[in-house]
């Protein structure tokens, strides 16, 4: 072959989606024993919530999926995954999707009981120290609260696609 | 993945869409080796139900859509060439009058009881997908004074990795909206923009029934392709 392809550009996938993409359970990427549950916010670079976001978060064959609500809340129950290799931790992968992104955004949650999985991640010690905490959830209850922000003082670490 | 391949892609801050102001990120995103980022396995979906019927958007309810009658199809390739089989391909629209049943659109256009607008679809063993739904309107958007988006149709593509998930829209040949949209015009180059657009295409039309549409997608991610089994 000559030349490779040229892949087909990205759009946004815009404010109007909440009748297509949400299925029944998508929030629910598992069910049973070892549930967790991650609660967080989406929020733009004013501080306000974006209430037209789709979050999916993939992971050790789980695959979840929830739209925004007005308050730009979000919730998924998971478990986590087991790390695929010694100097990595276990982490979920998390796409952004909203009107205003031209492409979708990807980060990870990682877990906040596994520091010391944490401190060897070979992804978190790419990350800028002070920017590594945005991807680490926080234990709030019996929850895991994980918000994440597109813009901003406290803008969440997104990896290039 | 070359530099000119990232090319095609639209920026995150795009400031004629207004909407990227606030959200585009402002640090520059975290780079991570290729071979690791490839390593990333993608989603298993039995979790997303999808029914033979959901293909048609025409048969979703009691009558027929108003409208004009379209089967848009294509093959999703990766960026080898090679079919992606089996994969997801989602799509939502606006109705006919450019309306969409989603609650959040307020166009004073009509509803059309007898559309909803989104569809599913699994691509067969040549990576093929097929739609038969009706032409999307063109409709207003508050982007700017006079603003309205080309008619389009949204799509949602998985691929097999991670890398390989894809969200798109694709356009209409012809339609004079398009050199006037900052969404499409956002893509840096005329070759990405050319990409998005469907080809009027007799083969797939059905004579006294419904025009065909081609539109063929080609996934990034060459690296994370499974050899095949």
């Amino acid at each position: 072959m000559s030349e490779d392809p040229l892949p087909t550009p990205s759009q946004t996938v815009g404010p109007f989606f909440g009748f297509a993409l949400p299925f029944a359970a998508g929030p629910d990427a598992t069910a049973g024993a070892a549930v967790i549950r991650v609660e967080g916010q989406l929020l733009d670079g004013a501080g306000d919530p974006v209430p037209d976001g789709l979050i999916e978060i993939w992971g050790g064959q789980q695959f979840a999926r929830c739209r925004t609500d007005a308050e730009g809340a979000f919730h998924f129950t998971v478990t986590k995954p087991l790390a695929d290799r010694d100097d990595e931790a276990p982490h979920l992968e998390v796409m952004v999707f909203a009107r205003g992104l031209l492409r979708h955004l990807a980060t990870r949650l990682y877990f906040p009981d596994e520091e010391a999985a944490n401190a060897s991640d070979r992804t978190l010690n790419l990350v800028d120290p002070g920017r590594r905490k945005t991807l680490i959830a926080i234990s709030e209850g019996a929850a895991l609260r994980f918000d994440i922000r597109l813009q901003g003082e406290s803008e969440t670490v997104f990896f290039a696609l | 993945m070359s530099d000119s391949l990232r090319d095609s892609e639209p920026p995150y801050l795009y400031p004629d869409y207004r909407s990227t102001v606030r959200r585009a990120p402002g640090r520059e995103l975290v780079r991570l080796p290729a071979e690791w980022f490839h390593e990333l396995p993608g989603p298993v979906f039995g979790r997303v139900p999808v029914l033979p019927e959901d293909a048609d958007l025409t048969r979703q309810h009691e009558g027929e859509p108003l409208g004009e009658r379209i089967v848009v199809s294509g093959r999703i390739l990766d960026s080898d060439g090679h079919p992606v089989r089996r994969t997801l391909a989602e799509v939502w629209q606006a109705n006919a009058a450019g309306r969409y049943v989603d609650p959040a659109d307020d166009h004073p256009a009509p509803l059309d009881p007898n559309f909803t607008g989104a569809g599913r679809c699994l691509t067969d063993d040549d990576g093929r997908y097929r739609f038969v739904t009706v032409k999307p309107g063109a409709y207003p958007w508050r982007n700017h004074e006079n603003a309205w988006r080309p008619g389009h149709i949204h799509f949602s593509l998985f691929g097999p990795s991670l890398a390989s998930r894809l969200v798109t829209q694709m356009y209409f040949p012809g339609d004079p909206l398009m050199p006037l949209d900052p969404i499409l015009q956002s893509l840096p180059d005329q070759r990405g923009r050319a990409l998005l657009v469907a080809a009027l295409d007799l083969e797939l039309t059905e004579p006294e029934w419904a025009l065909g549409y081609r539109w063929d997608i080609t996934l990034r991610g060459r690296n994370a392709t499974p050899r095949e089994r």
